[in-house]
């Protein structure tokens, strides 16, 4: 299956509530897959097509303002448009899951595959103290693990989470095994579950109120240091990474989603010619794998981060290495995807092989 | 003469507070309509006992803080962004009883494309649209609705149609798209008034109840902050200049 079919396929399999998104490349077959499916007729699930990505997000909002397991999905421009939403729901603390099935920038930019959002999806992208928990993909079956997994933290730390797709993944046709069917959450569960905080009608209780506004200075400080309690927590227990060829390994390559896969390839080119190299795939880009990646700077040489882009994600592997030993990005951008050979050759460069 | 312990026991009473409103203090500045519409919506929402099923989104502007005067479940939303919000509310909570309360800025100007296709999707929902002609909370600015020759904080000589475009009467093109039910516009100046404001809100709460699609109820009203007047002055320049822009009455209802 494609790996934007999966993501639809994955939504109504794991429970989710509702879908609210707006056509655009190169994401759309998520939205078409849903309305082909008519999972409303099947588990209940709401699907909307919004007026745009603005409308989309804050549909989302509202949604999950219930206690509802509610998703959108986007490429970049329209990911820019959802920020105002997006930080309204982390503002919020309303979880949801947003993918991000990331094309070519800046502006319009192109339709073809980039990772030049990685700034944006893990450092906020919205105005405001907040991180959204970022899962990378790297093959059409983790985009359907993540669809779960992203909803399972989202609701766990009462934040929104994001699928940090591209092109690639959200294009390619692989085998998969799809997650066996989960039941919507009754009214009874989300009660339990989120019946403090979600608009829900108030009977025997408070009402409910779900905002990000707070007139007082001290009263909004005093929120956003609960807010960064909760990253610190996230950031100590969700760190998710793959190593491979590390044990041994003189140089490793830090790569992520498409980049990871083209970089496997990598890997075993450099080992045939005898060149000791490891992959490092961060799984979680937020929370960054920045300790397991502290630890490998001291026992190798070098590190290359390699992106679909100018380099983003070497910063953060730079703060994690700390000036141990050299990293260097390589990386083609605008939509041009590197082969493999190309990433060797880069690599020998950067290191002076 | 009655003692004031006799006036005030509960045989006498002829009019109480509804319950739905808190005890909060109103932010709102004497003399602003908010207070009174508010007070509609909460004995509205009293009277069709449906307090456990209604749901509010406030929107960004002076009824931002709506939430802390109406004992019902409250969503804040971003600015102009509530028919989009109460679009996903209602589509996840079809049962429920969900509204917006919004200002001519937010609906009328940056949420215009949210309040056009929730209407035109026919969302099972009600606005309660507060059209005082001008920006109250953030100091006087002109608004789509604000009249021509009216003066501003950012219309300083009078709106000139040639520099800041004419008023936008979005309640009359509301009442074109196929989504909306009932769409009125009232004013809450005068006991009579606030009578048939409150009679068109109970309608619009009533068509949620019978799923006929979007009621849009517009309330006419005062920011005599912002217009620099008296509120008794404010009530006279609304009647003198507004009404006739804004006319009161019932633009469709099927």
């Amino acid at each position: 299956m494609k790996g934007n079919e999966v993501i639809a396929e994955a939504a109504i399999r794991c429970g989710c509530d509702g879908y609210f998104g707006y056509p655009i490349t190169p994401q759309s077959e998520v939205m078409e897959t849903l309305m082909l499916r008519k999972p409303w007729e099947e588990t209940g699930m709401v699907v909307l097509q919004a007026e745009s990505e603005v409308a989309a997000i804050n549909m989302v909002y509202g949604a999950a303002a219930c206690g509802k397991k509610v998703m959108t999905s986007s490429s970049s421009p329209g990911i820019s448009l959802k920020q105002e939403g997006i930080t309204y729901l982390a503002g919020a603390e309303l979880p949801c899951l947003v993918v991000d099935v990331v094309r070519g920038g800046p502006g319009l930019g192109t339709i073809q595959p980039a990772q030049s959002d990685y700034f944006q999806a893990t450092k906020g992208g919205g105005h405001g103290d907040y991180h959204l928990i970022v899962l990378a993909p790297a093959s059409v079956q983790e985009m359907n693990d993540f669809v779960d997994l992203g909803f399972e933290l989202a609701f766990k730390y009462r934040n929104p989470a994001m699928i940090l797709s591209d092109g690639v993944i959200g294009q390619m046709m692989e085998k998969v095994e799809l997650s066996p069917y989960k039941p919507r959450w009754t009214d009874e569960e989300i009660e339990k579950i989120s019946g403090s905080w979600a608009l829900r009608g108030k009977k025997n209780r408070k009402r409910n109120i779900v905002t990000s506004l707070e007139l007082d200075s001290y009263g909004q400080e005093k929120f956003n240091l609960k807010l960064q309690a909760k990253y610190r927590e996230i950031e100590a227990k969700e760190v998710r990474y793959e190593e491979i060829a590390c044990e041994d390994a003189d140089y490793v390559l830090v790569a992520y989603g498409s980049s990871a896969r083209i970089c496997q390839k990598t890997v075993k080119l450099a080992r045939e010619q005898g060149i000791k190299l490891g992959l490092f795939r961060p799984i979680t880009l937020y929370p960054f794998p920045t300790e397991a990646i502290t630890k490998l700077a001291g026992r190798v040489k070098g590190m290359l981060s390699v992106e679909m882009s100018a380099g983003q994600m070497v910063y953060d592997v730079r703060l994690a290495v700390n000036g141990k030993v050299k990293v260097e990005h390589y990386g083609r951008l605008g939509g041009v995807i590197h082969a493999p050979e190309e990433v060797l050759e880069g690599f020998k460069s950067a290191f002076g092989l | 003469m009655s003692h004031i312990q006799d006036i005030t026991k509960p045989e006498h009473l002829v009019y109480r507070k509804t319950p739905l409103l808190t005890d909060n203090i109103m932010h709102y500045c004497p003399g602003c309509t908010h207070g009174v519409v508010h007070k509609l919506v909460g004995e509205v929402i009293e009277e069709l006992n449906i307090q456990d099923q209604a749901i509010g989104v406030s929107p960004v502007g002076c009824s931002v803080l709506a939430y802390n005067y109406l004992d019902i479940d409250w969503a804040q939303a971003a600015h102009g962004r509530a028919p989009a919000v109460a679009t996903g509310i209602s589509r996840l909570h079809p049962e429920k009883y969900v509204f917006t309360y919004q200002g001519d800025g937010d609906l009328a100007s940056i949420g215009c494309a949210e309040i056009m296709h929730a209407c035109s999707r026919g969302e099972n929902i009600v606005v309660i649209f507060i059209n005082n002609a001008i920006y109250g909370m953030t100091g006087g600015q002109m608004a789509p609705t604000t009249l021509l020759g009216q003066v501003t904080a950012t219309t300083p000589y009078g709106r000139d149609p040639k520099l800041n475009g004419f008023p936008m009467k979005i309640t009359e093109l509301l009442a074109q798209l196929d989504g909306t039910c009932y769409v009125t516009r009232q004013s809450a100046d005068t006991p009579g008034a606030v009578r048939k404001a409150k009679n068109a809100i109970k309608k619009a709460f009533q068509n949620t109840r019978l799923r006929k699609g979007t009621s849009f109820v517009e309330i006419v009203g005062t920011c005599n902050s912002g217009w620099k007047m008296t509120p008794v002055d404010a009530n006279t320049w609304m009647r003198e200049n507004m009404f006739p822009k804004y006319p009161l009455g019932d633009i469709k209802d099927i």
